[in-house]
């Protein structure tokens, strides 16, 4: 039993020696800002729209949201809440949790975390690196997340991407080059368009990663500023007080 | 009317004859530098761990079904969860960091030796329960690194010969690890090792205030009383209670009272301390992946290991230590003896000299090589086991050990400076 687990964590440990070596995909920099409450608000309406069918957020209140985002409840319920009876529900769907690991090969991961899990630049590279590959159920593949099995539920805002290649000369053989992901145009939005609705909802998902975050900054600065005044203060305490000894 | 009630209570138990005692009549040496910090400031993250503590125990739910959830709850729907939540995680590294330090204080400037034996022994005993209570703690969020992280930890019991796999057993309370060992867990980790780290602290002051403060110098600020005049004695200012100057068969030199002299130097040391430690509550509570490590963002799995499992920081040169060995069962013995050895510090080092200011040149590289060895250790612990880092960590492990082996072998002839007569 110990010199199986053993083994397991030798395993565990190489493979990860492998994937620190190997595995370089290149993540992009999300251009994410917290404070920007209409991205938030847009990434949480694309939330809504493109990931809640089989995602959740079943730890974050819709109520939570509405507040940080500056949205009233009346209008959120009306415009994002379709899937709570009251303003207090978690962001929950009514999907059948196991006829989707049954058609997807893996249950869709709860995404309330998932920023602090995987980090917004690998979100917002893993968006931007779907590519079609027929020989996958759902016809793509990911580049950050090879055979995933999430289909590319964002393709009718991309259109169809693929992976684009160019004849270059390469040691004076002229040799295929792999120059990232292209899209046929077919998209309702523009590769920027595409770009900059990636970035809002990675926004918002990092922001119900960590809500406090808006909160933490504000305060974390008063605390300090308090400390540093209160440091002045106790150190002149301190040397009145040593004038005796000194 | 003050006067009044406090008479009452000194009449029916001795408040102030205990707080002059230890407080405000209790010689401290005049020279205590910024390696002395780390007493205090261990002391208010005990404090800030327990009170933190007792308010996310409110709304903890400690089974395997509820723990994560209820960690979610009180980081999105309890007021200031988050901050309390954070407090405590920063706290348990902040807490190995300042005992780090006060450990290293205690190993430049010889505090371990004669007669300070026993006061060591309880600090040791003490940063050996709070190895305990640091690993039981990161069982109860009940994330991926929880799961995965106790259960190597607790596989290491498994190496140990006949009973290896009972005591495994007895630990987890189940075959795998499951919600019968996080209950178990919390129960130890809010009560039972708390209990134990009180009482541990206690007895380390009550032992430090018996024997007295060492100092950066090393020498004794309390001495046989032969009738001279002391020039410049800073002592001859202060009253102290008469249990240190043993009805005046000792006197003191070279010390001031705690209170208020200390009490004011620790405040500093503290606002100085919290604005690094709030610093990272505020702004870095992940502490860049070591304080919370990413993959406890997500729910235990049993069915699903992390890519790449690494204890949290504060465990690592000791998993190095065990990973550096290819045999378990000594890979295990060996991790045991490094802390083992720390332990033995004061029979180990049979040097008639405390300090480092004057010990001998290999003292001192010794005690750098050793600083080093920690360090590297620390880092290697973190990385992947491959080749290169294996054969790394086996370096630094034998250079960790060489620490002790050298210093038991050079101590008891080492060509030291002379000793100052006063401190300075």
């Amino acid at each position: 039993m110990i010199k199986k687990l053993f083994t397991v964590l030798a395993l565990v440990a190489s493979s990860a020696a492998m994937a620190a070596g190997g595995h370089a995909v290149h993540l992009d920099k999300a251009p994410i800002d917290l404070t920007d409450k209409e991205s938030l608000q847009r990434g949480a309406r694309m939330f809504q729209n493109y990931c809640l069918g089989c995602h959740q957020m079943q730890y974050q209140r819709y109520s939570r949201t509405f507040r940080d985002l500056g949205i009233p409840d009346d209008v959120g319920m009306a415009t994002l809440g379709f899937t709570a009876n009251k303003v207090g529900d978690h962001i929950k769907n009514a999907a059948p949790k196991a006829d989707l690991a049954n058609w997807f090969g893996a249950a869709p991961p709860d995404l309330t975390n998932v920023a602090r899990v995987r980090g917004p630049d690998w979100l917002y590279t893993y968006l931007r690196a779907f590519y079609v590959d027929p020989s996958r159920p759902f016809g793509v593949n990911n580049e950050v997340f090879p055979m995933v099995g999430m289909p590319h539920v964002l393709q009718e805002l991309q259109g169809i991407p693929y992976k684009a290649s160019e004849t270059r000369l390469v040691d004076g053989v002229p040799t295929e080059v792999d120059v990232g992901i292209k899209t046929d145009g077919s998209g309702e939005l523009s590769t920027e368009e595409y770009d900059r609705a990636v970035a809002d909802l990675v926004n918002y998902l990092e922001y119900v990663g960590e809500p406090s975050k808006l909160e933490s900054r504000s305060l974390g600065i008063k605390v300090l500023i308090f400390l540093g005044i209160f440091f002045i203060f106790a150190f002149l305490l301190k040397k009145e007080y040593w004038r005796d000894v000194h | 009317m003050f006067k009044n009630f406090m008479s009452w209570i000194e009449y029916r138990m001795p408040f102030m004859e205990k707080m002059n005692l230890h407080v405000m009549q209790y010689p401290a040496p005049k020279n205590f530098n910024f390696w002395y910090f780390f007493g205090s400031l261990a002391m208010l993250v005990l404090v800030n761990q327990i009170l933190t503590g007792i308010w996310l125990t409110m709304n903890f739910v400690p089974t395997s079904e509820g723990a994560f959830a209820s960690v979610e709850y009180i980081m999105r729907d309890v007021d200031y969860g988050w901050l309390l939540r954070y407090m405590h995680s920063t706290g348990a590294s902040a807490f190995f960091v300042v005992v780090y330090l006060h450990m290293l204080r205690g190993m430049m400037y010889g505090s371990y030796q004669k007669p300070r034996e026993l006061l060591w022994i309880f600090g040791m005993l003490i940063f050996l329960v709070l190895m305990a209570e640091a690993f039981m703690g990161y069982l109860l969020p009940w994330g991926q690194m929880s799961f995965w992280g106790a259960q190597v930890i607790i596989s290491i019991f498994g190496v140990i010969p006949v009973i290896g796999d009972d005591l495994t057993l007895w630990i987890r309370g189940d075959y795998v690890i499951s919600g019968a060992t996080l209950n178990r867990f919390f129960a130890l980790h809010v009560i039972a090792l708390p209990l134990v780290l009180v009482v541990l602290v206690f007895l380390h002051i009550i032992a430090l205030h018996e024997v007295g403060s060492n100092n950066p110098d090393g020498i004794d600020v309390k001495r046989p009383n032969d009738g001279q005049k002391i020039e410049d004695n800073v002592s001859d200012k202060f009253t102290f209670h008469e249990y240190f100057t043993k009805g005046g068969k000792k006197i003191i030199v070279d010390a001031i009272p705690f209170h208020p002299y200390y009490t004011v130097k620790d405040i500093v040391g503290v606002v100085g301390f919290l604005f690094i430690f709030c610093w990272v509550i505020f702004f870095a509570p992940e502490g860049g992946g070591f304080f919370l490590e990413p993959p406890n963002f997500e729910p235990a799995n049993p069915m699903k290991t992390p890519d790449h499992i690494a204890p949290v920081w504060y465990f690592t040169p000791f998993y190095a230590i065990l990973r550096a060995v290819p045999d378990q069962l000594f890979g295990a013995i060996f991790m045991f003896l490094a802390i083992i050895f720390l332990a033995l510090l004061p029979w180990l080092d049979r040097c008639p000299v405390r300090s480092i200011r004057y010990r001998s040149n290999l003292h001192k590289a010794n005690l750098v090589m050793f600083c080093i060895s920690f360090v590297v250790l620390g880092v290697l612990g973190v990385l992947p086991a491959t080749p290169t880092y294996t054969l790394l960590a086996q370096i630094f492990s034998f250079t960790y050990f060489a620490y002790f082996g050298l210093l038991w072998f050079y101590s008891k002839n080492e060509k030291t400076k002379p000793l100052p007569v006063r401190l300075s």
